[in-house]
């Protein structure tokens, strides 16, 4: 079992090195750079040349490569290009934001959809599942800018409830930390309730035709007592599976969200970052974000592991 | 009536239905206390369905419609959901057929026993711990303290169809349903099994429900047999009576399928061989050095001659089945060679082979329900090997399909229909047909009677034995059934744990095996007689190679 988990492990790091490289390349091709962005409509070719050589933009390509990738391998991810600030400090103060929100919304996501998945799943085509269905189908289907437009246009323009703008540096108290976090929080989460209920719903219901449930309930036992302590522990791998690549709709949605409650998080940053051509800031949360899903991914690997006797004793 | 004579349990009228259609219709029996009854037939005769609905239990898409059912002094069908609950489980209980998905794989089978007293509140955990062993000591299980730790990949069939009688025992119900709890062991393993059953009904005294489609397997339990078919009640009577004078036709028709028979072979002694493997090892795993990482087949030789039959015959798990596909080319030999029609032949895979090759040899699986595309029409799934070997386009091809069709004893209106609309048995002979179309000259049988009715199947080896004798094909007969291979093969192989322990003609390998195996293998196919249970049982038996 160890050797099955190092061996996700080092997959993770190959898989990330690779992500690394690829983001390397990838903004690399960008057009225009920094140092043209910085000087705008003033350059001439002297200036914009002298201020390359300072930002180390002259260098080759590989040199570059090998320069940034051995920083980051020491924690140091560069100076942003923008404001000359050191880009692990310029993250420092969103990350931790955006962590809280994708958080509170899997807090929310993952409870409330298994409660409804395995409730459609016990009464399978019944009017709860229906409504459910529907309701799921809706939620997953409607982008999530769309959502978070709607809750701010209804929940804060017309009725007032929530502040439309979600500046939550400036809040200090539990009550007010509610007040800013509820829009985005359902505005991020409803997309992943209706994927993750439908998706254990059914797994679920696929399992409750198996020989060891009908077993369960001859023994007297009650229809949910067998989906729950029977049937859940086996597909616990799948659902934890599915869950983690739903969940990774958190990691991207968050970009509309944030963009549009103006939430000071690292997507918002990252967004900044593309328009200014701040290399390093952008190279840097897009491979945060890559970790973010490789992170997810290798969790639920381990939890299918360790839900499996098969694969727990090998 | 003195209450000794009082019947226990009381089924009156029992009508089940699903999809539209009555499966049980007006079914009346009843049981005194202690009985044990049998409830025969073949598959789709209802006999699983009404032993569930005695739990007033049915399965998805089946209703119970009308009648009553009476257990003690319970009007089953009455109960409301609670005290189905209590009643399940406790006063009856449930053995299933294959206990290895009957036991959810990611629990101990421990937990999983002790849940069953618990679930009910009829002992404490520490004292449902306790009998969990005791009950598994009664069935002669290994380490009786220590097994139920283990999760159901860790045991073997036959000690999970006992684990699966110990779950139903713990809170000492007072009926027990047995729905084919020996189908799927090996006939060895089943001998083991049925006498733990026995003596277990025998000293709790349990009145028992006995479902099954062997009348070997209830002429040794049963007090009382009652057959079915079609979902009605065929014959009831006691088990002597049905098993020596029988008064339907349709009970003398499944006892005469249970006879022991011996097709006409054709003898060939000096025919040119066909198929010939020398050495071949085998297995799963990556090859290195020529040997497998899990070898499954140790140097195996044999030759079949031209229209003869080489039976091969071993429990699960001996290597049967994973010779067929090394011949096949599905799987690589590890090492070994093997000539067809004095060529030799590719044991590395199935691609390398010449199409020649693959034309004369042809392999016939287990499953026809799942090596037939349910969404091409059966003219389509023989025409394609047609057009593939022979070219065979149009109005050519559909006449080949017809003639296939005829050859297999099938009517040509079934042309044009999915495998989906036809019986077991007409989708074997399909499935056999399919192979036909190459025109082969050699064809492994893999296990293709096995999932078929006794009836049915004898059919279906009849129908081989005379394909034999028209088109001079050879066969590589693959079966656990000792009475198949008894009734169609020259030869037989026996393999035990992947290597030949015996190898004789079909007459001498029954009357006189020589290895202790193949006797206790011979020993073990269930007879018609009462107490041949006990006479098999009496004897120590012969240890394994």
């Amino acid at each position: 079992m160890i050797r099955l988990i190092l061996k996700r492990l080092v997959l993770g790091v190959l898989t990330l090195w690779l992500v690394a490289t690829l983001v390397f390349l990838v903004s690399g091709a960008l057009p225009g750079d920094a140092a043209a962005s910085l000087l705008g409509q003033d350059a001439t070719p002297a200036t914009l040349a002298a201020l390359r050589a300072q930002m180390g933009l002259d260098q080759p390509e590989f040199i570059r490569y090998w320069t940034w990738l051995g920083g980051i391998l020491h924690g140091n991810f560069g100076i942003s290009l923008a404001n000359g600030q050191p880009v692990a400090q310029v993250i420092a103060t969103r990350l931790p934001n955006s962590l809280m929100l994708a958080g509170l919304s899997a807090l929310v996501a993952i409870p409330v959809s298994l409660v409804l998945g395995i409730a459609s799943a016990m009464k399978p085509n019944s009017v709860f599942d229906r409504l459910t269905t529907l309701l799921s189908i809706i939620a997953l289907s409607t982008p999530s800018f769309l959502i978070a437009t709607l809750f701010v246009l209804v929940l804060s323009v017309w009725t007032g409830w929530f502040p439309a703008l979600s500046s939550v540096d400036r809040v200090h108290s539990l009550g007010g930390l509610f007040q800013v976090m509820t829009l985005p929080v359902l505005a991020l989460s409803l997309s992943v309730i209706g994927q993750m209920a439908r998706m254990t719903r059914a797994i679920l219901l696929q399992q409750m035709n198996e020989p060891y449930v009908e077993t369960a309930v001859l023994k007297g036992s009650s229809g949910l007592r067998a989906a729950v302590l029977h049937a859940l522990p086996n597909v616990a791998g799948p659902i934890v599976n599915a869950s983690a690549l739903s969940l990774n709709a958190l990691i991207s949605g968050v970009v509309f969200v944030e963009v549009i409650f103006a939430y000071p998080g690292l997507t918002k940053l990252m967004v900044d970052s593309v328009s200014n051509r701040d290399l390093p800031l952008m190279q840097a949360c897009a491979l945060i974000f890559c970790a973010g899903f490789l992170i997810l991914v290798l969790i639920a690997d381990i939890i299918a592991i360790l839900t499996n006797p098969k694969l727990r004793t090998a | 009536m003195s209450e000794q004579d009082k019947p226990f349990i009381e089924v009156s009228n029992l009508t089940i239905a699903a999809g539209g259609r009555d499966i049980v219709r007006n079914v009346s029996f009843a049981a005194k206390k202690g009985e044990v009854i049998a409830l025969i037939g073949e598959s789709g005769s209802g006999k699983s369905t009404i032993a569930l609905s005695l739990m007033g239990y049915a399965r998805r898409g089946c209703r119970i419609t009308g009648g009553e059912i009476r257990v003690g002094d319970r009007d089953v069908l009455g109960l409301s959901r609670a005290a189905l609950r209590g009643f399940r489980g406790k006063d009856i209980a449930y053995v299933a057929q294959s206990a290895a998905a009957a036991f959810n794989p990611v629990k101990r089978i421990r937990s999983q026993i002790v849940e069953a007293a618990t679930l009910h509140r009829s002992m404490s955990r520490e004292e449902a711990g306790r009998r969990q062993k005791a009950l598994m000591k009664t069935m002669a299980l290994p380490e009786p303290d220590s097994i139920g730790e283990r999760y159901v990949h860790q045991v073997s069939g036959g000690q999970l169809q006992r684990m699966m009688a110990a779950m139903a025992m713990i809170n000492t119900p007072e009926v027990m349903i047995f729905d084919e709890p020996t189908t799927a062991l090996d006939v060895t393993t089943q001998v083991e099994v049925l006498t733990a059953f026995k003596a277990m009904i025998r000293e709790r005294g349990v009145t028992a429900i006995y479902v099954s489609h062997d009348l070997g397997v209830v002429a040794q339990v049963a007090d009382r047999i009652i057959v079915l078919k079609d979902g009605e009640v065929m014959e009831n009577a006691p088990a002597e009576d049905v098993l020596e004078r029988p008064r339907s036709g349709f009970t003398r028709s499944l006892l005469d399928a249970s006879e022991t028979r011996r097709l006409d072979l054709s003898e060939g002694h000096d025919r040119d061989v066909v198929l010939q493997a020398d050495g071949v090892v085998a297995g799963y795993g990556r090859i290195r050095n020529g040997l497998p990482g899990y070898p499954v087949l140790h140097d195996i030789s044999f030759r079949i001659r031209q229209g003869q039959t080489l039976g091969l015959i071993g429990e699960s798990g001996s290597g049967k089945s994973t010779l067929g596909r090394v011949l096949a080319g599905l799987l690589p030999a590890a090492q070994g060679r093997a000539m067809l029609n004095g060529r030799p032949l590719d044991l590395r895979d199935a691609r390398r082979r010449s199409k020649l090759d693959r034309r004369e040899l042809q392999i016939v699986f287990q499953m026809a329900d799942t090596a037939l595309n349910p969404r091409l029409s059966n003219a389509e799934i023989l025409g394609r090997p047609l057009t593939f070997y022979h070219g065979l386009r149009g109005g050519a091809r559909r006449q080949r399909v017809m003639e296939l069709l005829d050859m297999v004893r099938l009517p040509a209106h079934l042309a044009d229909l999915s495998p989906r609309e036809l019986s077991g048995g007409q989708k074997q002979r399909i499935n056999l047909a399919r192979a036909l179309a190459a025109n082969p000259s050699v064809v492994i049988c893999d296990e293709v009677t096995s999932a078929l009715d006794t009836v049915v199947a004898n059919a279906v080896v009849e129908l081989l034995v005379e394909l034999q004798r028209e088109l001079g094909l050879s066969y590589l007969f693959i079966s656990h059934d000792l009475g198949k291979i008894e009734a169609m093969c020259n030869e037989v192989m026996v393999l035990l744990k992947g290597r030949e322990v015996e190898r004789a003609a079909r007459d001498r390998l029954t009357a006189a095996p020589e290895h202790a195996y193949t006797r206790q293998l011979v020993r073990a196919v269930p007879q018609l007689r009462r107490g041949w249970l006990e006479e098999v049982t009496s004897v120590p038996a012969a240890p394994t190679a």
